[in-house]
């Protein structure tokens, strides 16, 4: 390994400007290639409730097999109408490439901000989310690097969770993770949050066995789940760790708490 | 036939051609380091295997048996630096056997060089090789391709930088063993928090001429975190769609069944010691 260490990643992020093969190039001839994109790992996780919704992402931002961060946030306040986003309904969680999650983030911010001055009410969570579609599909030949969720309570005050793939294409869930660790969260909260694979014992034989009947989870409840799974996450993930950072949406504003995470 | 097996070589380089991906090794993308003190040599190691970002053992032994006054830190592919050095260890007994004689750490060192570099690098074993023998203590490195290096103080793996910031800023020629042991996982340590690919606990191995101490988990600054809620399922919550019991008289319909001799309770299977 020390000949990596001493070398760029041949498998990881590379430098940005690139020479490439002059395989079958003409004499003379060079090719060059520019490579704008970076992964920066990490981990977002999203939950929404009967009447909350909870944001988590790990704070550490990497590039190769260092830690440039211990605290980058990845969940952001959107929307509101100061600079210190206290009066803002909306979050939105972004992991990847943490160059374009910030523009992104600065991008949704200001579209909401512009929204808020127009109407003289802020954007819904539905709104919302169908307009971060279409700027990301605005990018559909040079995208946004970025796993975003979206999250907020709707017109009914139920919580929301809109989830969404770099070029646009979203969906609303019951809850979604984003980012490195994301197949190994999200079978957990599949079982968790939904009960999937989960029946009533005893209420059958075979495949008349009785699923487990869906409830909502409760805010505690989710706080400790979201614990949980970023303590098992950072166990088997070289990528996510340092810092939990989770924000709770409610009717009364959003609410935001940091945790410590293993930092090796 | 000695040696590696290529009969799967032609089979390969044909799959490899239609882009199916080679398979992807346990790397042991790691901290390793070593230094001498008045009166012998320490090594350390960090405990994390990892397999790409995947974390694929939390507690890892990467300091290796040579003979019983050498001992060898590796970092690298897994299974080159477990191979290598169990081969070295096989060849330096017989060796020491044959001459009456302890095995010398240059010995050591130039049987792994020459057969690493027989192989060109494509066995991926980066080595730190401590000991103590006749002709006084020796620290060596060894990489991939056969290169060595003689240094009083050395570090390797993907966390080599961190630990060499460790040993650039507080090394000093004349050290007592304590001072050494602790600037070796203090340079350990710098891997574990600042290296991805380095993590978990500390090894340390102090070798001293009369004997070889091996401290496995010496520093354990990463206990896992208590879970805040039981995941324990209700006995029952699990679907069976199928069920079928086979009953030990009826086994000798599937397989053939052979009575034996069950040993008695604590009689001890028999080990080399």
């Amino acid at each position: 390994m020390a000949m990596f260490s001493q070398n760029p990643l041949m498998n990881g992020p590379n430098y940005s400007f690139n020479e490439g093969p002059k395989v079958n190039a003409p004499e003379g001839a060079r090719q060059h290639r520019f490579d704008p994109y970076t992964d920066n790992g990490g981990s977002t996780l999203a939950i929404s409730g009967a009447d909350f919704t909870i944001m988590a992402g790990d704070t550490r931002l990497t590039s190769g097999y260092s830690i440039n961060s211990r605290y980058h946030p990845k969940v952001f306040k959107i929307g509101g109408t100061t600079a210190d986003q206290h009066d803002a309904t909306l979050c939105l969680s972004v992991v990847g490439f943490a160059a374009d999650g910030e523009a992104l983030k600065e991008r949704l911010d200001a579209i909401c901000k512009m929204y808020q001055y127009r109407h003289g009410k802020p954007m819904s969570v539905k709104a919302c989310a169908q307009r971060l579609s279409t700027i990301l599909y605005q990018k559909r030949f040079f995208p946004y690097y970025v796993y975003a969720i979206l999250g907020g309570l709707d017109e009914e005050g139920k919580g929301a969770v809109y989830s969404y793939d770099p070029v646009g294409s979203y969906e609303r869930e019951q809850c979604r993770a984003g980012g490195a660790a994301a197949s190994l969260i999200m079978p957990f909260l599949d079982n968790q949050v939904n009960f999937k694979n989960q029946h009533v014992p005893g209420s059958g034989e075979g495949h008349a066995l009785q699923e487990r009947e869906r409830k909502p989870l409760t805010r505690s409840e989710v706080e400790i789940l979201v614990k949980d799974v970023f303590d098992g996450a950072v166990e088997r993930h070289i990528e996510v760790g340092d810092g939990l950072q989770m924000m709770v949406i409610t009717k009364n504003g959003i609410e935001e708490i940091f945790l410590p995470l293993k930092e090796d | 036939m000695p040696g590696f097996d290529f009969s799967n070589y032609n089979r390969n380089a044909a799959l490899h051609a239609q882009g199916v991906p080679l398979p992807k090794a346990t790397s042991t993308g790691t901290t390793i380091v070593g230094c001498i003190f008045e009166g012998g040599v320490v090594i350390a190691a960090d405990t994390r295997a990892t397999s790409g970002p995947i974390v694929a053992d939390k507690n890892c032994e990467k300091l290796h048996y040579i003979s019983p006054n050498i001992w060898c830190a590796g970092a690298g592919t897994a299974a080159d630096t477990e191979f290598t050095t169990a081969l070295i260890s096989s060849q330096l007994e017989l060796h020491s056997l044959s001459t009456g004689r302890k095995p010398r750490v240059v010995t050591c060192m130039t049987l792994l060089k020459q057969h690493l570099f027989r192989y060109q690098g494509h066995i991926g074993a980066y080595l730190v090789v401590a000991g103590a023998d006749s002709t006084g203590v020796h620290l060596f490195t060894v990489h991939a391709h056969g290169s060595t290096d003689k240094l009083p103080y050395v570090t390797m793996g993907s966390g080599s930088l961190a630990a060499m910031s460790v040993f650039e800023t507080q090394w000093k020629a004349k050290m007592t063993q304590d001072e050494a042991v602790k600037l070796c996982s203090e340079a350990i340590l710098a891997g574990i928090f600042n290296d991805l690919g380095s993590g978990s606990n500390v090894d340390v191995a102090v070798i001293t001429p009369d004997k070889t101490t091996l401290k496995r988990n010496y520093i354990k600054p990463n206990e896992r975190t208590q879970k805040l809620k039981s995941y324990k399922f209700a006995r029952g919550t699990t679907a069976v769609l199928n069920e079928k019991i086979i009953r030990k008289e009826d086994l000798g319909n599937f397989v053939s069944v052979q009575e034996i001799h069950v040993a008695e309770p604590g009689d001890k299977m028999e080990v080399d010691v």
